[in-house]
């Protein structure tokens, strides 16, 4: 294949084929940022919480006042909670994972350290936790049902008995592996606490892209507390598999029958609560799907519409060739080898506009850096979509009769 | 001579008809994609309070000192965005400007006085009287409390309109009380719709979330041990035990904001707070220089990142998605434009003018843009549809096409492709008529 007459050819045709090129750039720049934005997004609301997520019900219970007798109350309940057909176990807490509210804490190694090993997000918890959520207990022992205590608000300052923490952060305070046993220091108690179990994993509350608990996803630790306090509390209750939904109906019948005193905003199971802390995600995945589909599906039909404009322009020219000798396969590549070379300079621009729309995105948002097989992946899809699009123009001037050369325009 | 070259505008869009399909559809979606987020951008950015905006000011004052920035955020220039306690009943007590509060988010079970109804959870905002002309919020019936029961703590609330049609089915219901947590308050005022997007005053916690459905005077709350519902941040040291400990503590849990008329009340109040933090530095509290911040509303918002990255992120992609569409119409009104360089050789030749030619071809362009404008306000109000369905409910609060996004999406429509038609216009311009003429 020649290029010199497919170049002279563009020459005459600068603005035309500046204009393709330019399009196809801006679609690789916008398709392979948007192609890495996706695949983190999906990725993001996949990362599992390490509790039995369709298995677990939430009930959140809020005390009217603030009754003196609380402690009790919450006895009550977690064993009538307990007693009730299809739960497996059931405890309260003060949050629960992608609930988007919580509690950090900074964990230390020594007394007297200025800044934190860790952070680690606040779970509060009682022997029936781990069984509760269905997490999976990989070193040391659970509470002993001594070891919790009632916790009365957050100005209720005692430090822990013990902590149960995640796999992720005992590698992070202890990266020997010898976490159980070893005594960590809380940021805000200055009291020294044991490490009695480490769990596999736990996810933080916290799950927005970029937000609070990005930067410590899993690192989670159970205090052996019963939180007590005029904020609501969370009833989590480990079901029966399938047996969610009608748990769900039978513990608020079960729970207003103990008292009317009370308000349960609301209840939902952890499947439902990913649903709803990724709803956004998804929908930015959609709309960028959609968005990239359309990008793609514009380009084309321009690229499809010039080049009819410039096959009907040269028929004159096509037919004399044909009439000289040229088949139609030669037609047919020489047109696919014009985009080829039209979408090339745009691919290269492309790449370079792909990677400084994501520094600049680096920069300005929690975005992080584009991996090269993305622009990879963008050339090769812009570099196709230039072949399949030419393709039809392309056949019409190859179907230009050779007896055209030999008739007045 | 207008109406002429439209006419010959429709004809000639008229005799290609794909070709204008086709460049109508891509100003159409590309005005549609753009203005989608457009409308949610604008929504998020649009000003909250526009005739006070430049009067009311955030208060921030470094109570942690410059050794103890948080773990997490990495910016220097950044600090607490709420204040303790302390502060708080500090710069309530100076006075020090036109009006002020402090306030706090917290929330409790309303039972109804019917026993035969089941108590439910209110949002409560804990605050003092300016609150309410501060913020210009609207009342339906009573007002606001006097300062006399934010002195007194007193048993006073004002509700929303929504929480009156709740509890007391939408009747007069000052002078009646609301149980709160077993205590009872009495109704003074009832709130007329007021949704300020962003809720501006507090950004902490959903920031286009709906606000609270009860306003108690703070001292009350502060009384009634009512704990912080939002943001609280203790960096280390979390003071002594119980609520005595919380209020003495360095804990940041408070927003407070002071209305300043003037800019002599604005440099006034600067030199004030930076007085206060010294004088905090003298007595040993702060051992670090004074470190104070005021920000108005709109400098408030931009500093808490009022705007989404996703937003901003879609913004971004959908207007990259418009300059396609936009350079694809260019590059079809070219084609058509010079596949029709025969006609305008004889309209030369006949004696048009080249500022002829060029106006009728702007017109042309003009057209399709406004074809284009009219496809892509359809398509806008398709996908605000789709985003209402695709994302959760804060996010649906801002998909409201108002008139003047339609304005803007037919002007952007209109004159992006006139734009995007002066090249191809000037080039038809261009014909030379004897070179026509001759080829024909």
């Amino acid at each position: 294949m020649e290029f010199r007459p497919i170049l002279s050819a563009m020459r005459r045709n600068k603005v035309g084929a500046i204009l393709i090129a330019v399009q196809m750039a801006i679609t690789l720049a916008i398709l392979c940022n948007a192609l890495f934005l996706i695949q983190q997004r999906v990725a993001l609301s996949q990362r599992p919480t390490g509790a039995d997520e369709a298995n677990v019900v939430v009930i959140r219970n809020q005390w009217v006042g603030n009754p003196p007798d609380q402690s009790a109350r919450l006895q009550g309940d977690l064993a009538a909670l307990r007693a009730l057909p299809g739960v497996v176990d059931a405890f309260p807490t003060n949050t629960y994972p992608m609930s988007g509210g919580g509690s950090t804490t900074g964990l230390s190694l020594h007394p007297d350290q200025k800044n934190a090993t860790a952070l680690a997000s606040i779970y509060f918890g009682d022997e029936h936790a781990i069984a509760a959520l269905g997490l999976k207990l990989i070193a040391g022992r659970n509470f002993n049902s001594d070891e919790v205590v009632d916790k009365v608000g957050y100005t209720d300052l005692k430090p822990p008995a013990a902590l149960i923490i995640t796999r992720a952060l005992a590698d992070k305070l202890f990266p020997d592996g010898n976490a159980v046993g070893q005594n960590v220091y809380e940021e805000s108690l200055k009291g020294s606490v044991p490490i009695v179990g480490v769990v596999d994993r736990l996810q933080v509350p916290w799950v927005g892209a970029g937000g609070w608990g990005s930067k410590f996803n899993d690192n989670s630790l159970i205090a052996p507390f019963h939180f007590l306090s005029s904020y609501p509390t969370y009833y989590m209750v480990h079901t029966q598999p399938g047996q969610a939904a009608a748990v769900t109906q039978a513990a608020q019948k079960k729970l207003f029958d103990i008292s009317r005193s009370r308000v349960i905003q609301r209840t939902l199971t952890l499947t439902a609560a990913r649903e709803e802390a990724y709803k956004d995600d998804k929908g930015l995945v959609v709309i960028l799907a959609v968005v990239c589909a359309a990008l793609l599906a514009v380009t084309s039909f321009g690229i499809v519409g010039l080049t009819s404009y410039w096959v009907a322009q040269r028929r004159r020219q096509i037919g004399i060739r044909r009439a000289l000798g040229a088949t139609r396969n030669a037609i047919i590549q020489y047109f696919q080898t014009e985009n080829l070379l039209i979408a090339g300079a745009g691919a290269a621009i492309g790449v370079a506009m792909a990677v400084s729309l994501n520094l600049w995105m680096v920069n300005s948002f929690a975005m992080e850096r584009l991996h090269t097989s993305y622009t990879f992946i963008g050339a090769i899809v812009v570099l196709l979509l230039g072949q399949v699009a030419v393709l039809w123009p392309a056949l019409k001037a190859a179907a230009i009769p050779p007896a055209l050369a030999t008739r007045a325009a | 001579m207008f109406n002429y070259y439209l006419g010959l505008a429709l004809r000639s869009l008229r005799r290609n008809i794909v070709l204008t399909v086709l460049m109508i559809a891509a100003v159409g979606v590309g005005i549609g994609a753009s203005m989608t987020t457009l409308t949610v951008f604008r929504a998020m950015d649009s000003d909250p309070i526009p005739q006070k905006s430049r009067q009311l000011f955030a208060v921030q004052i470094d109570n942690w000192g410059p050794d103890n920035k948080s773990i997490v955020s990495g910016d220097k220039e950044r600090f607490q965005e709420q204040l303790s306690y302390i502060d708080a009943v500090g710069l309530m007590n100076a006075k020090a400007a036109h009006r002020q509060t402090a306030m706090y988010k917290t929330g409790a079970a309303l039972t109804p006085a019917n026993p035969s109804l089941l108590p439910f959870q209110v949002q409560i905002r804990a605050t003092y009287t300016d609150f309410f002309s501060m913020f210009q919020t609207p009342f339906l019936v009573g007002s606001a409390w006097s300062a006399d029961e934010d002195k007194n703590h007193a048993d006073v609330a004002v509700i929303t309109q929504k929480l009156n049609d709740k509890v007391f089915g939408g009747g007069n219901s000052i002078g009646k009380t609301i149980n709160l947590d077993d205590r009872e308050f009495r109704i003074v005022g009832v709130l007329g719709l007021w949704e300020p997007i962003p809720q501006y005053y507090d950004l902490n916690n959903d920031a286009y979330g709906e606000g609270a459905e009860v306003y108690l005077p703070f001292t009350r709350a502060i009384d009634g041990q009512m704990p912080s519902w939002g943001n609280n941040n203790c960096n280390g040291d979390i003071g002594q035990p119980g609520w005595e400990g919380r209020l003495r503590s360095e804990c940041v849990w408070m927003q407070f904001w002071a209305e300043l008329p003037t800019a002599a009340d604005v440099d006034a109040y600067r030199a004030f707070l930076n007085n206060y933090a010294s004088e905090q530095q003298r007595v040993g509290r702060f051992h670090w220089p004074a470190h104070t911040r005021i920000r108005d509303v709109r400098e408030w918002l931009v500093y808490q990142h009022a705007v989404s990255d996703e937003v901003r992120i879609l913004v971004l992609v959908s207007f990259s998605f418009l300059l396609v569409c936009l350079l694809n119409a260019m590059g079809l009104m070219l084609a058509k434009i010079m596949g029709r360089a025969g006609d305008i050789g004889v309209r030369r030749a006949l004696g048009a003018s080249r500022q002829a030619i060029f106006a009728q071809c702007l017109i042309e362009a003009g057209v399709v843009g406004l074809a284009g404008g009219l496809l892509g306000l359809l398509l806008t109000a398709l996908g605000l549809a789709g985003l209402r369905s695709l994302l959760s409910e804060e996010v649906t609060r801002l998909t409201h096409f108002s008139l003047a996004d339609i304005t803007i999406a037919i002007i952007l429509a209109v004159l992006a492709t006139t734009l995007a038609g002066l090249y191809p216009t000037w080039r038809a311009a261009q014909v030379q008529p004897a070179w026509q003429l001759k080829a024909q």
